[in-house]
Order: structure tokens, then sequence, then C-alpha cells
């Protein structure tokens, strides 16, 4: 097309058809980008690719899926379509056929977020480790970490804490002994006022409110800091292990007081990856959030034999802010959401 | 009773909190990854000027406050109240002291200020960005300097204090930043 459409309508004024990242941190996402793939390769994992648009969407309450609609051969109706959040379900179905470790870098897309570490589409690297359990794949996200942002800045030994390590380091509570009220009295007293709206049924909304307003911006100075074994009501998609209380075998990766990953000994048990599908569904009509049919074909999978292994998600685009040293994402993106 | 939902959050947006009418100033989205969303915002109460934080889980609402900027022209004082008028209406309203504050040194009739109004009454009176005013007493001028270094006082004739150059006389009507209350210039007759 040549210069013969419409002239400007002026709403571009601010030059918002820019990118909003400078050259030198767009040539950076590329070199890391290709530093991940050359680690990965180095290790033998099989890169994958699973489908963004999905006839299932995630059950999970605190994380909303955009849809969209199919038309055409095959459902001349239309069906509802889901834009993935995460590839964790296809890839889940791949390991069960028997894929070996695998990784993959994809975009995904959650509804609803947007702020300076947020973006409604960004970029995952997310990778399985058959036989590995959290802590060994705590190893291996290390290792990534390391040699992802060697060049860019160099970190101190990285500091390993459970969760209620860090609660009680830094807060002084134990987040799964204290109920809803003493969570409150915990915030109160280190000043967090709030809105009426967290409830005092729920002690994770609390847990949550006090990790991250509290806790995080102690975690992953000048180090990586990883916290494991969360709250059993918090395990989303990892194994419970038993005993007082259970804990959920799940970590996150925290670097620059900003959550980089998250990843799981992942739950392989058919029956009970149903029931928490059920009661995520019980909790979204609960609450009025759309309802979201469970991914049948994973809990086929599942059926069917996921071998022994862990998981986890690392978000590029924040992994590039601390490899650059940016406080807000669209600094490392082309085009975040506002210029997309 | 209107309402903004965390999604409308923004610099600025006027809502009610503990009874007090605030104003956002920033707003952060805060999620852990498999948690609770919020938002952590810094609001100014407009009654006392403190700037507090508070955090809403994300899709809480909160009261709106019916606060409004206008902008009004001074008339005068009756030692109670500073009374200003809508220059369009002619409606005229009452600001006590806690409104006008610090700003009351700066009115001078018939200069239009900023008046922000909550459910129709004055909660802030913010005086324009520069005034004239005219020297009622200072130094004598020391003529030839204009260096502007040192200075000295001066009282202009709404009472403020300011320093001035040394060659501003009595009499002499002179341009102040009311933000910063300083001197920025000698005014044009």
């Amino acid at each position: 097309m040549s210069g013969a459409g419409p002239p400007p309508r002026g709403e571009d004024a601010g030059g918002s058809w820019r990118p909003s990242a400078s050259w030198d941190v767009l040539r950076l996402r590329a070199a890391l980008l290709a530093r991940i793939r050359s680690w990965f390769a180095a290790r033998g994992l099989l890169e994958v690719e699973t489908p963004v648009l999905s006839a299932a969407g995630t059950t999970d309450p605190q994380i909303e899926s955009f849809t969209t609609r199919y038309c055409g051969p095959g459902a001349p109706y239309g069906r509802t379509a889901y834009l993935h959040t995460s590839p964790e379900f296809p890839m889940k179905r791949l390991l069960a056929a028997g894929s070996g470790s695998i990784y993959q870098i994809c975009r995904v897309f959650r509804q609803g977020e947007a702020g300076a570490h947020h973006n409604p589409e960004f970029t995952l690297v997310e990778w399985y480790c058959i036989g590995a359990d959290h802590h060994t794949l705590m190893d291996e996200v290390q290792g990534l970490i390391a040699e992802v942002l060697a060049g860019s800045r160099s970190l101190g030994e990285p500091e390993r804490l459970s969760y209620r390590t860090a609660f009680e380091r830094h807060v002084g509570v134990d987040p799964h002994g204290a109920n809803p009220a003493q969570l409150r009295t915990c915030a109160a007293r280190h000043g967090l006022e709030t809105g009426a709206g967290l409830g005092d049924r729920d002690a994770d909304p609390w847990r949550d409110l006090l990790l991250s307003h509290l806790v995080v911006p102690h975690l992953g100075r000048g180090r990586l800091s990883l916290l494991y074994d969360y709250p059993a009501s918090q395990a989303s998609l990892a194994r419970v292990r038993p005993g007082d209380p259970p804990v959920a075998e799940r970590f996150e990766v925290f670097l620059d007081g900003m959550e980089l990953a998250n990843g799981f000994h992942e739950l392989a048990d058919a029956g009970e990856q149903h029931r928490r599908f059920e009661r995520d569904r019980h909790r979204r009509r609960a609450a009025g959030q759309p309802s979201v049919a469970p991914d049948e074909r994973l809990l086929a999978a599942l059926a069917a034999g996921l071998p022994d292994c862990a998981g986890v998600a690392l978000g590029f685009d924040r992994l590039v802010m601390a490899a650059c040293g940016a406080r807000r994402l669209e600094e490392v993106l082309a085009f975040p959401f506002e210029r997309a | 009773m209107a309402t903004y939902s965390t999604n409308e959050f923004r610099a600025g947006l006027k809502v009610i909190l503990d009874s007090d009418p605030f104003a956002i100033i920033e707003n952060e989205f805060v999620k852990p990854g498999k948690g609770q969303a919020f938002s952590r915002v810094k609001l100014r109460n407009l009654k006392t000027g403190r700037v507090v934080d508070r955090t809403f889980k994300s899709g809480e609402s909160v009261e709106a406050a019916d606060v409004v900027e206008v902008q009004m022209q001074y008339l005068y004082s009756d030692g109670e109240f500073w009374h200003f008028m809508k220059p369009d209406t002619f409606e005229q309203y009452g600001a006590d002291a806690a409104a006008v504050g610090d700003g009351a040194k700066w009115l001078k009739e018939q200069d239009l200020c900023t008046l922000t109004l909550w459910n129709d009454v004055p909660l802030i009176v913010t005086p324009p960005n520069f005034v004239v005013l005219r020297v009622t007493e200072t130094d004598p001028g020391v003529r030839g300097d204009t260096s502007g270094g040192g200075g000295k006082p001066a009282t202009l004739e709404t009472g403020a204090v300011v320093r001035v150059p040394l060659f501003i006389d009595i009499g002499e009507r002179i341009r102040v930043d009311t933000r910063t209350g300083e001197y920025a210039a000698r005014a044009k007759e």
C-alpha cells in the first residue's frame, strides 16, 4: 500500500506506532531467546509447539482466559475456543504420549492482567523434566537463569527457602497455621490498609496480600530467591505432600522483588486432577466467574499415565527486564498492549 | 450511589474512603502468578492533604466522590470566610480557613482561583500559579543592582512576605510563583 490512504486522524500524536522498547533491548531479547534454545539443545530437550487456540481453557479461578469463536468446517454454528494461558495441558499430553523431557517458548494470554509487570499477552518458557522433583528442577532453573543472565549481570549464590520460612522471616507469621483474622492482624501490624473485599473466610487472599506486598519485595535482592512448599490450598497442578501441614510441591523464583517462574512437581493422579477441576469450577460458579469446561483430554492423558516429572513456566519478558534493569514491561516489549 | 471498580482506577479519580474524599495519585496492579489480583493505590486525602496507601482486591468497588474543580473569581474575605463567584452564573461560594489554607496570602480581589468542591462545598482553594502583587514594605531599592544575588524580604499588599532582588522598591508590582512562594519577575505596567 502506498500513502494514498486517509490522512492521519491525530490519535497517534504520541508516536504510539513506534516500539516502546529500545533497539538495544530488542536485540538483547533476540540474543537471550537464542541462548535459551541452545541451553536446552545442549541438554537434549525437544522443542515442541502446541495449540495456542484450544477447545478447553483453565479452570483456575485466579486466571481468566480470552475466548473467541471458531466458525467453519466442523462447526457450522460456531464453537468457543480459548487462547491458552499456559501450554501446560497439551505439553502434559505429549509427556504422557512418550515425548521425554520437552520445552516450549510461546506467547500466552491472560485476561484482565495489565500493569508494570503484567501484559495481557506475554512470553513463557515452559519445560518439563522427566524424573525430576521440584528441588531437582529448581537446580535446573537456577542453571538456566545464570546462563541467560551471564554477561548482563552477576548474581550471588541463590537462596532457597520454604514458603513458611519466608513468611516467618519477613512478616513474622506462620502462613499455614494462621487463620484469616490473624493474617489480617499481621497485615495491619505492618501498616497495610485494605478494602473490605478480601473477606474473612478464606486465608489465601490474605496470604497472597502478605506475600506480594511484604515478602516478595525482600526476595531476589542481588541473587535468586526460590520459595518452595506452598500451602496445599495453592497447589494448583502440583502434588501435595502429606504431613502436618500438608504442602504443595510447588516453587516460585524471584529476582529483583519480581516473580520470574512458577514450577510444580507435577500432579499425575487423574482422579485428584478431576477433583481439583470440579473444585475450581464450583468456586467459579460461587464467585460469578465464567464457567470453563475441564480439559477431558488432559484427564485422559493422566489416566493413561504421566511419567513422574517436574515442570516450570518462566516469564521470559521479566527475565529480559532483569537482564537489562528495566522497571516496566513496556521497556522490553516491542509493542505492549496499549500499542498493540 | 455511584461507584468505581478497580478497573476504573486511574490517577485523578476521586473516591470516598472512611467518609473522606480522596484523589487517586497512583494505581499499581499486583498479582502473584497463581494468586489473587490486587490494586495497590496511593491516594491523597483532599481534606487533610495526607497521602495513604490502600490495597483493594481486584473487582472491588469504591464509592465515587462528587468532587469537581471550578474556576472562580475571588471577591473578598469577611474574616471567617473567603468569598468566591462563578463568573458565568454569579453564584457565590464561601470557603473556610481550612479550605483556603496557606493560599490565603496570595488571594487578591478578582483573581481567578481553582476551587475544588465536594458535594458543592469548597474543599480546597488553589490560587493562580502566578499572581501580580504590589510591594508595600521593603528596604530602599539599590539602583543599578540587577545581579539578583542576596535579595531582601518584601511585604506584599496581601500580607505575604517574599524575597526579592535588591533593586525592587516600595510601590512596584511583582510576579510571584504561588507554588514555591518565590519572586519570578517585575510585573510589566
